[in-house]
């Protein structure tokens, strides 16, 4: 019957036993724990979470990273095409000038060997004129020299001359 | 395996040639002097029941123990050696109560043999100081653990590995998910009690000096265990709680008679009444159990050599068997103790909006 009896002794040391032992762990043991516990595991959520807007984050600066990157290569080609363009328009402009220019050039040229022609064609008319005039000189000295009239004539002629020549 | 098979093959032959030398010594011995007969009672009552002084062996007859103090308030304290009282001596007027008394192996006055007020150190609450004292040298220092060490960093190590699974087990899986949202404050008490049921337990299966003492097993720890538990819930019930008990939703002739409050009041008692004999039937019952397997080896030594050898291979078998049995049950039924416990603070807790849910 001692068996399902329980005994005051034993119970009353129980009581207070399990009394101590409950306030000291309560009190110093397990909230210490779970406490520590809890604050890891919050600890490793947070973490977690964390590397998570880490990892988006870095995406993000990824893609953008490649944006500029598209961007850069867009905006390349475009300098370069624009580069093109300048150049291919200012070897137009540069041959176009010479173009005028050389044909101002022969232009000029053109007009200077008229003029020189000109210029020669008189000599040569002048020339001629002046051996026309010696030819005919020599062929009117020839029947002129012997009348005085004629002498007089060709004095005055030679007079004339002279003043053309001094003039 | 083959080690396994090898000490299987030892602890038979050994257990085999047992027999055998005893009989050599009982021929030898006087006649009539045959090995007295196991009273199996007094073997197993006296391992699982108290005592006044911690029984380790008796080597030749002669007993070998821990004489524990005995503390008496009877028109004042007396406190003296359990020592004075062995073999139904008497002491300050006290002797232990001889076997077909009223108070059988208690003690009580030399005089009438009733009993005084009795608070003598037994066996039990000897124990329970020394696992009370293992427990909170054990869960202090893994307490000190988290203080000592930066525990976001570090990997709980030693005695806090140790603790840390089975203490975040019992707070998530059995206390908050039992008792609620209002959980925290009733952790510690739950972690308390598995943790020492849990130990006191296992210090039961030890068989020697530390452990040993069937604390568990004893019904007055048990009632002690299940009126912390009924304060528990009962301390700290809601209002619903209470509403439940005293005017439960039932049809009003259940009530007009209180038939319902009678029935609800008394479950108040039953819940915890179910916890203390749960624990104590269980522990004493695996105690009983492994010490009557034992007791094959000393019951069948009448039977001859063989069968004694035979038996005692057996018996040792199961025992081993019984024994990892047992380490589950120490588990286990902390495990439900905490469980349950948790339950009915969880029950004394529920609002109604949750629980139509």
């Amino acid at each position: 019957m001692s068996l399902i009896t329980p005994d005051f002794g034993l119970l009353f040391w129980m009581v207070l036993i399990f009394g101590a032992v409950f306030f000291i762990l309560a009190k110093f043991g397990f909230p210490v724990i779970t406490k520590a516990v809890q604050k890891r595991s919050d600890h490793i959520e947070e973490s977690l979470r964390m590397a998570e807007k880490a990892r988006a984050s870095i995406d993000d600066a990824i893609r953008q990273r490649e944006q500029m990157l598209e961007e850069t290569r867009s905006e390349q080609d475009k300098m370069l095409k624009e580069a093109s363009r300048t150049r291919e328009a200012i070897l137009g402009d540069a041959r176009e000038k010479a173009q005028a220019e050389a044909a101002e050039m022969i232009r000029n040229a053109r007009a200077e060997i008229a003029a020189e022609k000109e210029f020669a064609m008189q000599e040569i008319r002048s020339e001629v004129s002046a051996l026309s005039v010696a030819v005919a000189e020599k062929v009117v000295r020839e029947k002129l020299e012997s009348t005085p009239e004629q002498q007089a004539l060709l004095q005055r002629y030679a007079e004339e001359a002279r003043q053309a020549e001094l003039n | 395996m083959r080690a396994g098979r090898s000490i299987i093959a030892a602890l038979a032959a050994l257990l085999l040639s047992l027999p055998l030398f005893a009989q050599a010594e009982g021929e030898g011995s006087v006649e009539g002097a045959e090995a007295p007969a196991l009273d199996m009672q007094e073997y197993i009552f006296g391992h699982i029941g108290d005592a006044y002084e911690w029984h380790i062996t008796t080597i030749n007859g002669k007993h070998i123990s821990i004489p524990l103090p005995c503390i008496v308030v009877d028109n004042g304290v007396h406190i003296f050696s359990s020592e004075k009282l062995s073999h139904g001596a008497a002491h300050e007027g006290y002797r232990i109560a001889s076997k077909g008394e009223a108070h059988e192996g208690k003690l009580v006055r030399a005089s009438d043999g009733s009993r005084p007020f009795d608070i003598s150190i037994t066996k039990n609450v000897c124990g329970l100081l020394i696992d009370s004292l293992l427990l909170i040298v054990l869960i202090l220092a893994c307490a000190r653990w988290y203080r000592r060490h930066d525990y976001l960093k570090e990997a709980p190590r030693g005695i806090a590995g140790l603790l840390e699974p089975v203490i975040v087990m019992i707070e998530n899986d059995v206390i908050k998910e039992a008792v609620g949202p209002e959980y925290k404050k009733f952790s510690p008490y739950l972690l308390t009690a598995f943790f020492f049921i849990l130990i006191n337990n296992l210090m039961g299966i030890l068989p020697v000096f530390p452990g040993g003492a069937n604390i568990t097993g004893n019904i007055a720890v048990t009632m002690a265990m299940a009126l912390f538990t009924f304060l528990a819930v009962n301390l700290f019930g809601n209002k619903h709680y209470w509403k439940d008990i005293l005017w439960p939703d039932v049809p009003i002739f259940l009530k007009a008679i209180p038939l319902m409050p009678v029935i609800e009041i008394i479950g108040m008692f039953t819940k915890p009444f179910s916890l203390m004999i749960r624990l104590f039937a269980n522990i004493m019952a695996g105690h009983i159990m492994l010490l009557s397997t034992i007791a094959i080896v000393f019951l069948t030594v009448k039977l001859g050599p063989a069968v004694n050898g035979s038996l005692s291979f057996m018996a040792v078998i199961i025992g081993v068997f019984l024994d990892v049995l047992e380490l589950l049950v120490a588990f286990l039924q902390a495990y439900v103790f905490t469980m349950l416990s948790s339950v009915f603070i969880g029950l004394a807790h529920q609002h109604p909006e949750t629980e139509t849910n």
